[in-house]
């Protein structure tokens, strides 16, 4: 399967952006970097959509525009926490004015497949329409979904995404839940700071799947993989080794990896581990001070590998023998979803 | 070695009963599950009737064995999801590759409604175990667990056809070889979220809802949970009996017209049906029986009914919604109505369509209004259609 488009719309800007990028963070918040919408939606559709529609339709389009391709035979999201802002608008009027005098608007947006169904509609696409919502599996899911279309043959191109947004109130909850570093920390680099807790992070990204090769891609995508509450880290790395045989690929034929150590301490020992083990001596790079912890950040990962292969470009400070060629992307979310991607270039 | 995908057990619970055989006594006796509000706290308690599921949350955990104060989605679940998996009784389950693939639209609402309120009041308010299980997937990861599932789990959110996509993608699933035996279908409990929801859009019956019929309403909402259990080919062979019903077809197509409307002519669910009969080769006129969405609003029934009478003209097969039964049960009613469907090849039923009274005057056909036992059913259409265009139909084969 062939990666023939990616857009995304997360906290950096372009890729070029993303390059330059250290290791430091804002702040225990990454909000996105939002582009001009008027440029890609029309005007009327865009006050009608919240903010997480509109980043999810804008980054579809640049991807669907990217490809050439404005009607793609899916269309499958996957999105952990739904439309949040239009979920919090409809609860809070009903809970402050006591289930009265309520407008259907929000409500109607907040249903969680709202950002494939306008990209539907916009598109006037009948074709299959799909929505995951499996936590940390979401855009695992999609991609799954995805794939298994493409393999049965009937369809050709499949757009797929992950798409999640932090609100005030979600970030508010989550915080309670001891999610995100207590501040101050240092900024500087979060992957160093030997503290619980992570950075909130967004993301709205996209593909365009091919089954065939156009002369265009980014990349091949070769195989994925999840596994789910592995109950150790001996059973992570037979997942791991496992899915490495099965693709006939050795250690050293991975060119870099990119992986989803978050700042959390704890989080960050199964990569440190890994790095010792199943993966000793490949090279490797970081992606969520980029784009901030979230369930479906590996969507974001996966634009990530899909730009570094088609343009052999690196981040700034990474540093590799040849230009890359075999890049794998391994994330767990929560150390309950866990995900593997293997790409090569085209 | 066949594709077919084969139906090895079932699993419901819903207004008219809490286990199969009670829905099925139920549906033969023509006693529907709406009534007053009893569990749901809401303003419009004497306004709205709803089809609730007559237990409470203590009763609720006790039947599925989960805590008391988990979601009502994840206990609704728990229920119907056991009920499916020992009806199936695989042989040696733990060894196979199993999935479990859920579908809801508000997750754990029900909780999360009560916390929001004292959330508002402070930030720092409100107990987080009434949140922690908000996401749609949570309900899906504790019923998985409770099943001993790991190798797959998915959650699809795709309005009321969410339950039917989530069947579909497990039977592609086990076609592809990736899994042996899938656990799929859908729950959502009621919330005052979905009913002060649908209150606005002006589309909930004040009273028992008629779909179907020319002085139509709208529709009353209700909760359950359905499952079905398939499995392979080569798994079915290792049963005592070989099961005798089938997924063969199915198909999801959007109608791309509005976000919460159905275009008039029924774009989206003219092409669901239609994509599933290709799906199986199976023609419209060996259509035995079809499950409607047949939600009972003007539009649904307008746009599912036109679709129809394109599809099957000059032949129309025995229909009937059962959401006059259950109620609108949202996230589920595509898992609800496959039991339906499941249990109406099983046995040769065809369930009625309560309340008709009046033939709808564009519709050149009615429902069906009486209980049929030992019909020659061979073949089930299930219609589950939904906001933002999603519309999905699946296709219930006898072997």
């Amino acid at each position: 399967m062939y990666l023939r488009a990616a857009a995304t719309i997360s906290p950096k800007g372009s890729f070029e952006q993303v390059l330059a990028t250290t290791a430091s963070v804002p702040g225990i918040r990454l909000a996105c970097a939002e582009p001009d919408y008027s440029k890609l939606i029309d005007t009327r559709m865009i006050r009608r959509m919240s903010r997480i529609v509109k980043m999810g339709v804008a980054a579809a389009l640049q991807c669907l525009n990217e490809a050439g391709e404005m009607m793609p035979d899916a269309i499958i999201a996957g999105t952990a926490y739904g439309c949040l802002g239009d979920t919090e608008v409809f609860l809070q009027k009903m809970v402050e004015n006591n289930e009265q005098l309520l407008t259907p608007t929000a409500f109607i947006q907040s249903t969680h497949n709202t950002v494939a169904a306008q990209i539907a509609l916009l598109l006037k696409c009948h074709n299959y329409n799909n929505t995951f919502v499996q936590g940390g599996f979401s855009f695992e899911n999609a991609m799954t979904d995805a794939l298994s279309l493409l393999k049965e043959g009937q369809v050709k191109t499949v757009l797929t995404g992950g798409i999640d947004e932090i609100t005030d109130t979600s970030h508010a909850i989550l915080k309670r839940f001891g999610l995100y570093k207590r501040e101050p920390f240092t900024t500087d680099n979060i992957f160093q700071s030997r503290t619980r807790g992570t950075i909130a992070g967004e993301g709205a990204t996209f593909f365009v799947l091919q089954s065939g090769v156009s002369g265009n891609d980014y990349a091949q995508l070769m195989e994925m993989e999840t596994f789910y509450k592995p109950a150790s880290l001996v059973e992570i790395e037979q997942h791991i080794s496992a899915f490495l045989k099965r693709q006939n690929i050795n250690r050293s034929d991975i060119d870099l990896i990119i992986s989803g150590e978050n700042g959390d301490m704890k989080n960050d020992e199964v990569y440190e581990k890994l790095y010792q083990s199943v993966f000793t001596g490949i090279a490797h790079t970081t992606f969520k001070h980029l784009c901030g912890e979230y369930p479906t950040a590996t969507a974001f990962a996966l634009w990530l590998a899909a730009n570094i292969l088609k343009s052999g470009k690196l981040p700034v400070g990474l540093l590799l023998k040849k230009k890359p060629s075999t890049v794998l992307v391994y994330n767990h979310y929560q150390f309950t979803y866990h995900s593997l991607y293997l790409l090569k270039a085209c | 070695m066949s594709n077919r995908v084969y139906i090895t057990g079932v699993g419901i619970i819903s207004a008219i009963g809490n286990n199969v055989s009670e829905n099925l006594s139920a549906l033969e006796t023509g006693r529907a599950g709406m009534g007053e509000m009893n569990y749901l706290q809401s303003i419009h308690r004497e306004k709205i009737p709803v089809a609730e599921v007559k237990l409470d949350n203590e009763m609720l955990a006790v039947a599925s064995g989960l805590p008391a104060h988990f979601t009502r989605t994840a206990l609704l679940s728990a229920i119907a999801a056991q009920e499916a998996f020992s009806n199936a009784s695989i042989p040696g389950f733990t060894k196979l590759r199993s999935g479990f693939i859920s579908a809801n639209t508000v997750g754990g609402m029900d909780k999360t409604e009560n916390f929001f309120s004292d959330f508002l009041s402070k930030p720092a308010k409100g107990k987080l175990r009434n949140v922690v299980h908000h996401e749609c997937g949570a309900a899906t990861e504790i019923v998985a667990s409770l099943l001993g599932i790991k190798h797959h789990i998915a959650t699809i959110s795709t309005a009321c056809s969410s339950s039917a996509n989530a069947i579909f993608y497990g039977a592609r699933l086990i076609n592809q070889g990736m899994l042996d035996v899938v656990i799929a279908g859908g729950t959502d409990a009621l919330t005052k979220f979905t009913l002060n929801g649908f209150n606005t859009l002006m589309i909930l019956d004040n009273r028992y809802c008629q779909p179907f019929d020319e002085n139509r309403r709208g529709l009353n909402l209700g909760e359950g949970a359905g499952y079905i259990v398939m499995v392979s080919e080569k798994v079915a062979q290792t049963l005592p009996s070989i099961p005798v019903c089938t997924l063969s077809g199915y198909c999801n197509a959007n109608d791309a017209y509005h976000q919460t409307a159905s275009s008039p002519d029924g774009t989206g669910s003219y092409l669901a049906m239609k994509g599933a009969l290709e799906k199986s080769g199976i023609r419209a006129e060996e259509i035995d029986y079809i499950n409607l969405h047949g939600t009972g609003t003007q539009n649904n029934d307008i746009a599912e009914g036109t679709a129809i009478k394109l599809l099957f003209e000059g032949h129309y097969p025995p229909m009937s919604s059962t959401k006059s039964f259950t109620g609108h049960t949202l996230g589920a009613s595509g898992g609800v109505e496959a039991v339906y469907s499941v249990l109406s090849i099983q046995h040769g039923l065809i369930y009625p369509n309560l309340r008709f009274e009046t033939q709808m005057k564009e519709l050149p056909f009615t429902p069906v209004t009486t209980f049929k036992k030992n019909e020659a059913v061979q073949n089930v259409l299930s219609n589950s259609f939904g906001f933002g265009g999603n519309c999905s139909s699946l296709l219930f084969s006898k072997v």
